[in-house]
């Protein structure tokens, strides 16, 4: 029997078409944050929504409240960020008239993370940040990254300016070195007064270098008395 | 059979495309290119009834991130002629340098003011012989004995001459502003007025321009550089409490001192001697 070569296939040349295809999701740019403290958690984002160089709208909420202690901000791409907070309010409605009470912070913090890792392979373009009060009236943070991986903290921040205030928040909140004793809580030791003020100073300086950052900031803070809003503007450049 | 020695040339200058091909293998296997630092950009010129206005914002950035919010896009060629720059900002700042020392040499040679159609056709054919690999779209004015000019130059090498241009990424925001304004004859109020209009329109709207805007007015009588004609951008908010750290701050884990005089030697003498 003859040996058969297999015929020997040209050099494939460099694909000259780089980055054609059409991609479903965009990126709307903007940033969140939120701090926990003893007894309040300071919820924040930007309001500027964005597409590539050019600026939708400078007066858009990325801050959602799912329960009566309990509050979203996403950044990432807000059509899946506005379907992934339909289906959340759906599915709590669901749980309050299954269990007659609203659903816990902790608690929503799990569904949030089922409900991205059900997506794990068509995933929701969106990076939350989820705050509020736990059972107990303690401030309480969770970060996620966009399929669902979770965790709770003192302190976090998402988004296209995220790295340029995570260490600033890391700088004034953490304990000066993790090698020092004895070691912080979880819990930042900030009042509530003084949380908003530096919430307002790190997007401040957050929209001075990150482009997609700026136009105003809404802020939520949540304590035992409620929920209360303020807004600042920001550079619109 | 020898092998043939190959001698090594050192490159003649320009570029060295031997790594492009392993870039572009990188690339597709997922790895980041560096990113350039690009000026973003709105960079306008107009031509009114003295002379020509040139205008720019002044924010450069990278990638995503502002890494100079006062920088300066309005270069100098000649006393007479001045060049707005977007694109990649090594490119531009090395090529209106460039130009601007052969304009010089060629003065004191010809032992005339320069002209600007010279500085136009010096930086086209340098831009061409790149193919376009000299990132720099250039909006040129100036006033010379033959009237007021303006130019813009597109980075593969072509020109447009016209009454009013706009280049850079917040050039569509700036050229709205100029369609729906410009006339022949402006006075120059008027002319400052439509500048500044429009570099505030890319500044506003376009992401990749941003902070002050800078003016540069040519006539034939000489120029007025205005930089930072306008700053409508200052910082929003500071902290009240500021940044302070007291000392102990940072914990200080261990301490070692030593004394250097015993490891430096003092060597008396000129340094011209060693050779």
């Amino acid at each position: 029997m003859s040996m058969v070569f297999a015929p020997r296939m040209a050099e494939a040349a460099p694909s000259s078409h780089a980055g054609a295809s059409w991609s479903p999701y965009d990126n709307n740019g903007g940033t969140c944050v939120a701090i926990a403290g003893a007894d309040y958690c300071v919820i924040a984002a930007d309001t500027r929504m964005s597409t590539g160089f050019s600026i939708l709208t400078r007066d858009y909420s990325k801050i959602h409240q799912i329960t009566e202690k309990c509050v979203l901000a996403s950044s990432g791409f807000q059509a899946d960020v506005r379907s992934l907070q339909k289906n959340l309010d759906a599915r709590h409605q669901i749980y309050q008239h299954q269990h007659n009470k609203q659903m816990s912070c902790p608690a929503m913090a799990q569904l949030l993370s089922n409900t991205l890792y059900y997506k794990r392979f068509f995933p929701y373009y969106a990076f939350n940040v989820l705050g509020g009060l736990d059972n107990e009236g303690k401030g309480c943070v969770y970060t996620y990254d966009a399929v669902g991986s979770y965790e709770r903290s003192g302190y976090s921040s998402q988004g296209s300016g995220q790295t340029l205030i995570m260490p600033v928040l890391d700088n004034q909140l953490k304990s000066a070195s993790p090698l020092v004793l004895p070691p912080r809580e979880s819990s930042t030791p900030l009042t509530e007064n003084e949380a908003v003020d530096l919430i307002k100073d790190t997007f401040a300086s957050a929209a001075e270098r990150d482009i997609y950052t700026g136009d105003g900031v809404e802020i939520v803070i949540i304590n035992k008395d409620g929920i209360r809003r303020e807004t600042m503007p920001l550079k619109r450049d | 059979m020898t092998k043939s020695s190959v001698i090594q040339v050192p490159p003649k200058g320009g570029f060295s495309f031997d790594l492009s091909r392993r870039n572009a293998m990188l690339q597709q296997q997922g790895a980041k290119l560096p990113k350039y630092r690009k000026t973003g950009t709105t960079i306008v010129g107009l031509v009114y009834k003295d002379g020509v206005i040139l205008g720019a914002d002044t924010r450069a950035t990278e990638g995503e991130i502002v890494c100079d919010k006062n920088c300066e896009k309005i270069h100098y060629l000649a006393p007479n002629i001045y060049c707005c720059g977007a694109g990649t900002a090594a490119d531009t700042e090395n090529v209106t340098d460039m130009v601007s020392s052969q304009l010089a040499l060629h003065r004191y040679a010809t032992g005339r003011d320069s002209r600007v159609v010279t500085a136009l056709t010096m930086i086209k054919t340098h831009l061409f012989r790149y193919q376009g690999h000299v990132s720099a779209a250039l909006v040129l004015g100036g006033v010379d004995v033959t009237g007021p000019h303006l130019h813009a130059i597109y980075p593969h090498g072509s020109t447009d001459t016209l009454p009013f241009a706009t280049m850079g990424s917040g050039s569509l925001a700036a050229m709205s502003v100029f369609e729906s304004r410009y006339k022949e004859n402006l006075t120059r109020e008027e002319g400052m007025e439509i500048v500044s209009a429009a570099i505030c329109a890319g500044i506003f709207n376009d992401l990749g321009s941003g902070s002050n805007v800078d003016l540069c007015i040519i006539t034939k009588e000489g120029k007025e550089y205005l930089r930072n004609y306008q700053q409508p951008n200052p910082r929003s908010y500071t902290r009240s409490k500021g940044y302070d750290f007291m000392n102990g701050y940072t914990a200080v884990l261990s301490t070692q001192i030593r004394q250097l005089r015993q490891h430096v030697q003092v060597l008396e003498g000129d340094r011209m001697d060693e050779e």
